[in-house]
């Protein structure tokens, strides 16, 4: 009883001080992101490993969420007669919700463990410590423009998924169901807006780039430097990340739509 | 150095891509465009009420479509809507006397111009009105006359 009480406070404890090294450090990153500005090649070289080589799984995602939620939708809204709404009910699931959430998640997957494994590895072959000794700071050499490359691509990634999304429910509902296209368009048109749909997904997939990034980077900065440590960092990164897109997805939309 | 150049343009081709995809779902998905333009010519017909009727909604003959809704305004001077109608130029031999209604597709669809040919012998062209027009069906007017009727029946 005592035993369990004890490993109850220890990891309470333990969870607290992993929240305050994450917060400290982050602040640590920012404060040293100016230096980017200066050398905006080091950006560039990560937005492509982040981003460009996520584009893959996004756009072959995005074109087949938006076919099944077209099907489905169909199913459901002939019986109504209102498959015309069709463009209307995809437009909306995918800018709100699904499009900001699906590509967090997959970009969680795709390049947020990649990035964890890259630093803590890079942690357990002491680089790290190497260019703590040739006076480079590696949370602004390494971490910084890792940690702006995940937020600068995941609005960019989930835009691209979104058009793609709309353009999959176009191919199965016009050019397969028999949906009638200039009512699919016209009915989306008049009934998605930009300022309170899309700009408000925009607004939450800026959130969880950083969120994103934020974990994918801590955890590989914090790991125990060994094979095991890396494994267990690299998973930590996707579930916990995963948990916090879909948690803080419910207040944002909370607060965002009423 | 030309690996980073190739590097440089697939960030920037990302990057591009990223922001047309905006473009494109500012324009196609949330606002009024003037993309996706029916060909042929336009002819007007007022109605008392439109419902719900939208702009770019089908204009059927038949059940076949022949055209699309271009503009609606109200006109100033005879306080009816404006429905402009652009027919597809191959069905350029509609008789003058069509008649325009607003129709539904099923119970809760949507709004739709139903166009029944006359008998006239000259056909509709360019710019020309539709006189006879039906206004959409409003079912608050329907239920309130249905039930108008169900009461002054109980007073005899």
């Amino acid at each position: 009883m005592i035993g369990m009480l004890q490993r109850l406070g220890a990891s309470t404890l333990e969870t607290a001080a992993t929240l305050g090294r994450a917060v400290l450090f982050l602040l640590r990153v920012l404060r040293g992101s100016g230096e980017l500005i200066r050398r905006p090649g080091l950006l560039v070289h990560e937005m492509y490993s982040v981003g460009v080589l996520t584009l893959v799984i996004i756009v072959v995602s995005g074109l087949f969420v938006g076919m099944v939620l077209a099907l489905q939708g169909y199913y459901t809204l002939v019986d109504f007669g209102a498959e015309q709404s069709l463009g209307v009910l995809v437009a909306l699931s995918l800018t709100r919700e699904l499009g900001p959430v699906v590509t967090a998640l997959l970009f969680a997957g795709r390049a947020g463990s990649a990035l964890t494994a890259e630093i803590g590895l890079m942690k357990a072959t002491e680089q790290l410590a190497g260019m703590e000794m040739m006076a480079v700071d590696p949370e602004h050499r390494v971490i910084a423009p890792r940690l702006a490359a995940a937020i600068l691509s995941l609005p960019l990634l989930t835009v691209i998924f979104n058009v793609l999304g709309v353009t999959g429910a176009w191919l199965v509902s016009v050019n397969l169901l028999g949906v009638d296209g200039g009512s699919f368009w016209s009915q989306m048109q008049s009934q998605v807006s930009f300022s309170d749909d899309i700009l408000n997904g925009l607004i939450k997939s800026v959130m969880f780039g950083v969120v994103a990034g934020w974990i994918a980077v801590f955890n590989g900065y914090d790991c125990r430097p060994t094979s095991h440590g890396v494994s267990r960092a690299t998973t930590r990164t996707v579930v916990v990340t995963s948990l916090i897109v879909l948690g803080l997805d419910f207040v944002l939309t909370a607060l965002m739509f009423d | 150095m030309d690996n980073s150049r190739t590097m440089e343009i697939a960030v920037g081709a990302f990057v591009a891509a990223g922001l047309a995809a905006l473009f494109v779902l500012a324009m196609q998905v949330s606002n009024i465009t003037a993309f996706q333009r029916t060909e042929g010519y336009t002819v007007d017909a007022y109605f008392q009420n439109v419902g719900g009727l939208r702009e770019r909604a089908p204009v059927s003959l038949s059940g076949v479509q022949i055209g699309r809704v271009s503009a609606i305004r109200l006109d100033p001077d005879r306080f009816e809507a404006r429905v402009e109608l652009t027919i597809r130029s191959e069905y350029d031999n509609l008789p003058s006397d069509t008649a325009a209604r607003v129709r539904t597709s099923g119970l809760l669809g949507e709004q739709y111009v139903s166009l029944q040919p006359g008998g006239m012998p000259d056909s509709l062209g360019p710019g020309d009105e539709i006189t006879l027009t039906q206004s959409a069906l409003v079912l608050e007017e329907i239920v309130g006359q249905f039930l108008y009727e169900q009461s002054s029946g109980d007073d005899q």
